[in-house]
């Protein structure tokens, strides 16, 4: 029994050093927090457009009964990363066919007017969140974010950060291709 | 050329590690006398390397030699030379070479000092630390080198972190680590002396004052860490369960409980696998502090820069050092149990109390920390484990404890006559519930728990003071007599007096600012008038002033009582260019009874906002000095104990007296 | 990319000292508003790194504070308040973890550590007030006293 018992204190070590070594895994990031809306119909909001610019608004009613997958993407002009990701979104939408819906979270309308004419505007629809109160409902942490919700309203995945560089183009991109936005082979 | 000498020099300590990581340690098996002997020199030599390292960083701090990347990192030709100096240790880098100089600082104290520690044990105890010697410098020299060159230089620094830039978190790491480090060599002790298979009181004794010297650092770093929260976040918070302070309060706590345990080994030659066990443990978890602060393997406000290949490598340290001592505990320890008979009443039984308490209220501290990180690994889910789980489950742990820590002194060893204990501590309490019922009656309202916390603080402070008392016969004989008693009294017996009574002040603290306290938050204009807590507080105005790397805006806040002028303070908002972000710097009126504590902010919201509107916040905190007070009084009656002769360690040996023992107890 | 994201959390960081909880954010009911209080440190501000949203000044966290005022002037009670939260943003937001079969380990820890202390002291106590001396010593235990005892003729 002593014997035993003089070797518990090893045995949690070795446990504890486990879920260290566990924790250390470089593709683990410790700030990431997984969305509660995965798999969960889109919530409820309804956001009108941003005066002056000619996107329509948008409204959870859009989202369901699409013919395909549609990619939302939360975004502002004050955000300096959207910036970067903007000709990331765009290519997508030009080059692969995919449905962009924009929200404009907490911008000046005339700022994120000016701002979509300079870069140029991607988005079928674009709701304009004043407020910030759909993002909430949404549960986003910051700007930008973006979700990909299936043709039935269904969130299927959440990106929180830009989309710029290789392994976050890549990560999206096979995403997109699991939900059926594009197909596998497309580049 | 600094950075090169310093490079080097590291390179050179690791070289002599090498050997003193050997060579002592065959010696002592060989019985070879000059072996042993070598760890001296070799001790001395590695701190004499480190330190010129050290001093080498320090001076491209001082001289601001950006060509060095730690320096451009962390620090800006424009910042005060005294966070010059502190940054020498405000990035991963630099604070990790203080951790080896404090490590190696450690093993030559004590191949200075450990005059009266047998040869053997102490050639084994210093192969041992040479060995964690070795380890830490490979990590730094392989994974951080803190002199690594860049090109081409920038013109400037980045500065250092703006919340760093304040006197107490410049002397906050160096006392934090010699706490965590200075348990290395307690550590090393454990280790010798399962490899020699040998515990027994005299271990005990030579190891109390290396523990001591650690305990009372990791007192005062915490303390100040705390004390810089307070003050410099300003909220008015001094504790928040951040797993990075998770880390440093575990090795505290299970400090403690070895303290007191190594009394028992000591005194009556009992608890000796469980001291050595909690000799073990209480360095790793200091161990453990280094490895999640720097791995990034949980989120928190305090975590150095991430970076898992450093994380793994000081998880490949951790498994060897922390595995490799506990596979050594597990088939050394079964045999060496033994010791004095007690009874369930006894001063043993209440140390023993006393540590079983501490050390399920570390496993609660660790378990929380790591909750999350388990349930990520098992099922995917984040969570997170806040101050309400933490208060919700170490207050009640607490709280007996110090209901024990109250009697446990009036015990004997052995067996304790219980009546005798109980005539002498009814009075106090009974007069601990009449001063809380009469606080209570004043004050009026407030939570229950505050108030059982309040009845055993009071309780604690009675009994602490009146065995004092009891023990130097104030009560009765005449002054002088009190007086040479007081003298005659060992002064690890003033310093357990002082310590125990220090916790109790502290808990005024925390009990009286956690329950008691009030805030007003409003916006304000020159002349806006604020009321709390009996003050008139008048704002009139901000000005922009200029600091040495800063730009601040200075508010000025008259403050009044009953129409009499108290004080006027100064809270400033500061924002720091090259860093480009601010601080909030408070302003704070201190006395006993409270602090009332302001700051100012811009207002968040457009609206609200013209130049001339600014954010106040005010807060009353009662009796949040005595944290601090309570604080010092731990650490003073630390250094006390730390002078009585028979834990001094440079005493010569058989300087013991029978006599002194027995008074002692 | 990660580097961006370290970075943009590096100044969520630094930017952190602040001013937490606005004037015009509050309540004027008094009740109410310490009700919002006491809510807002039991939520975590899901972009700070350990932070309660009553003290963080991001701007998310802002919003939330709105929002929980908002739930409590529609009538909702604390526990409503805080399931609307966590409805969206998880359970993570929660500074106390719910009680359910992930975290019933993590709530049940706590009294069980203090019971496996309170066990190990009865163990202990039984085990140093019955010790019988043994008839014969093992030949390790002799060794042990051999070297205790020399150890002590040698002056410790």
């Amino acid at each position: 029994m002593r014997r035993t018992l003089a070797f518990a204190p090893l045995v949690i070590a070795l446990v504890v050093g486990a879920f260290f070594l566990w924790g250390l895994n470089p593709d683990r990031d410790p700030n990431e927090i997984p969305s509660v809306l995965i798999a969960q119909p889109a919530p409820a909001f309804s956001l009108g457009p941003i005066p002056g610019v000619p996107a329509l608004g948008l409204s959870r009613k859009n989202l369901v009964n699409n013919e395909g997958p549609i990619v939302l993407n939360v975004f502002a002009s004050w955000c300096v990363p959207c910036r970067a990701e903007h000709s990331v979104l765009t290519s997508f939408v030009e080059r692969n066919g995919v449905t962009l819906f924009g929200m404009n979270y907490k911008d000046k309308s005339e700022d994120a007017a000016r701002w979509l004419a300079e870069l140029g505007n991607p988005y079928e629809r674009i709701g304009a969140d004043v407020s910030g109160r759909a993002g909430l409902e949404w549960g986003i942490s910051g700007v930008p974010e973006t979700f990909i919700v299936a043709s039935d309203g269904t969130v299927v995945f959440r990106y929180v950060g830009p989309i710029v560089g290789e392994t976050a183009i890549k990560k999206f991109k096979t995403a997109l291709v699991e939900a059926g936005a594009i197909k596998g082979d497309q580049n | 050329m600094a950075p090169e000498i310093g490079h080097f020099s590291l390179a050179l300590g690791l070289a002599l590690a090498i050997i003193q990581s050997i060579v002592p340690m065959l010696g002592a098996s060989k019985g070879n006398l000059l072996w042993m002997h070598s760890a001296r020199s070799l001790a001395l030599g590695q701190v004499a390397f480190v330190t010129l390292a050290f001093l080498a960083l320090m001076y491209s701090f001082i001289v601001s030699d950006f060509t060095v990347r730690n320096v451009a990192e962390n620090s800006h030709s424009l910042k005060p030379v005294l966070y010059k100096v502190a940054g020498t240790w405000g990035s991963h880098e630099g604070s990790l070479l203080l951790w080896v100089l404090i490590l190696t600082v450690f093993g030559a104290a004590v191949s200075l000092f450990g005059r009266n520690i047998p040869d053997e044990l102490k050639a084994r105890t210093l192969s041992v630390q040479a060995w964690i010697s070795v380890g830490f410098l490979s990590f730094l020299l392989l994974t951080s080198n803190p002199f690594e060159r860049i090109f081409p230089p920038p013109a400037d620094g980045n500065d250092l972190n703006p919340l760093l830039q304040d006197l107490g978190l410049a002397l906050h790491p160096p006392l934090l680590y010699f706490g965590y480090v200075g348990f290395s060599i307690v550590f090393s002790f454990a280790v010798a002396a399962l490899l020699e298979g040998r515990i027994d009181a005299a271990w005990a004794r030579w190891v109390r004052p290396w523990t001591l010297a650690a305990w009372i650092s990791l007192t005062a770093g915490i303390a100040l860490g705390s004390w810089w929260a307070y003050y410099e976040l300003g909220w008015g918070g001094w504790w928040f369960w951040d797993p990075v302070e998770n880390v440093s309060f575990m090795p505290w706590l299970l400090g403690t409980a070895l303290l007191h345990s190594a009394i028992v080994t000591e005194k009556r030659d009992a608890f000796k696998s469980w001291t050595i066990l909690l000799s073990i443990l209480t360095f790793s978890l200091s161990l453990l502090g280094t490895f999640i602060v720097r791995s990034g393997l949980l989120t928190s406000v305090h975590a150095f820069a991430v970076d898992p290949e450093r994380g793994l490598y000081i998880l490949a340290l951790l498994a060897i050092s922390i595995g490799g001592s506990l596979l050594l505990y597990a088939w050394r320890a079964p045999n060496m149990e033994a010791g004095g008979v007690f009874k369930p009443i006894s001063r043993e039984s209440a140390l023993l109390l006393n540590n079983l308490i501490l050390a399920a209220s570390t496993g609660i501290v660790l378990f929380g920390t790591l909750y999350p990180l388990f349930l990520e690994a098992v099922s995917g889910e984040k969570i997170s484990v806040g101050p309400p789980f933490f208060n919700n489950a170490f207050i009640p742990m607490m709280l007996p404890l110090i209901l024990v820590m109250g009697v446990g002194p009036y015990f004997s060893w052995k067996r304790a006559d219980l009546a005798g204990v109980y005539q002498r501590i009814k009075y106090i309490a009974v007069l601990s519930m009449l001063g809380t019922l009469l606080i209570w009656y004043l004050v009026k309202g407030g939570p229950a728990l505050a108030y059982v916390s309040l009845l055993l603080a009071t309780w604690l402070l009675g009994a602490t003071v009146h065995e004092w008392l009891n023990r130097v016969r104030f009560y009765d004989g005449s002054f002088s007599d009190f007086v040479r008693r007081v003298q005659g009294l060992p002064r690890s017996a003033h310093g357990m007096t002082l310590a125990h009574a220090g916790l109790a002040v502290a808990m005024f603290g925390f009990i009286g600012s956690s329950a008691w306290k009030s805030e007003e938050v409003v916006f304000v204009e020159r002349g806006s008038v604020v009321e709390i807590a009996g003050f008139q507080v008048t704002f009139n105005g901000a000005n922009q002033v200029r600091g040495p790397n800063y730009i601040a805006n200075r508010g000025t806040l008259v403050v009044q009582r009953n129409g009499l002028h108290v004080t006027t303070l100064y809270p400033e908002r500061r924002f720091y260019p090259a860093a480009q972000s601010s601080t909030t710097e408070s302003a704070i009126r201190s006395t006993l009874a409270g602090d009332l504590y302001a700051s100012i902010a811009e207002p968040a919201s457009e609206q609200a906002g013209n130049s001339e509107v600014w954010t106040l916040r005010i807060l009353y905190e009662p009796l949040v000095n005595f944290i601090w007070l309570g604080s010092l009084l731990l650490v003073l009656g630390g250094c006390i104990s730390l002078t009585d002769r028979r834990l001094r360690v440079g005493a010569p040996k058989r300087v013991q007296n029978k006599k002194t023992v027995v008074a002692a107890e | 990319m990660k580097r961006t994201l370290l970075s943009i959390l590096m100044f969520a960081v630094l930017a952190l000292p602040a001013v937490a909880v606005e004037p015009d954010e509050m309540l004027l009911d008094p009740d109410l508003e310490s009700r919002a209080r006491a809510i807002s440190k039991e939520l975590r501000c899901v972009v700070c790194q350990n932070q309660d949203i009553d003290s963080s000044n991001a701007g998310v966290a802002r919003d939330l504070r709105i929002l929980v005022r908002e739930r409590l002037k529609a009538g909702d009670d604390d526990q409503e308040v805080i399931a609307f939260i966590q409805a969206r943003y998880g359970d993570y937001v929660l500074m106390r973890p719910p009680f359910k079969s992930t975290t019933y380990v993590l709530w049940l820890a706590p009294p069980t550590f203090g019971l496996i202390a309170l066990v190990a002291g009865w163990l202990v106590l039984s085990g140093y007030r019955s010790r019988r001396r043994p008839d014969a010593l093992s030949k390790e235990d002799e060794l042990l006293i051999n070297d205790f005892i020399l150890d002590k003729e040698k002056g410790e």
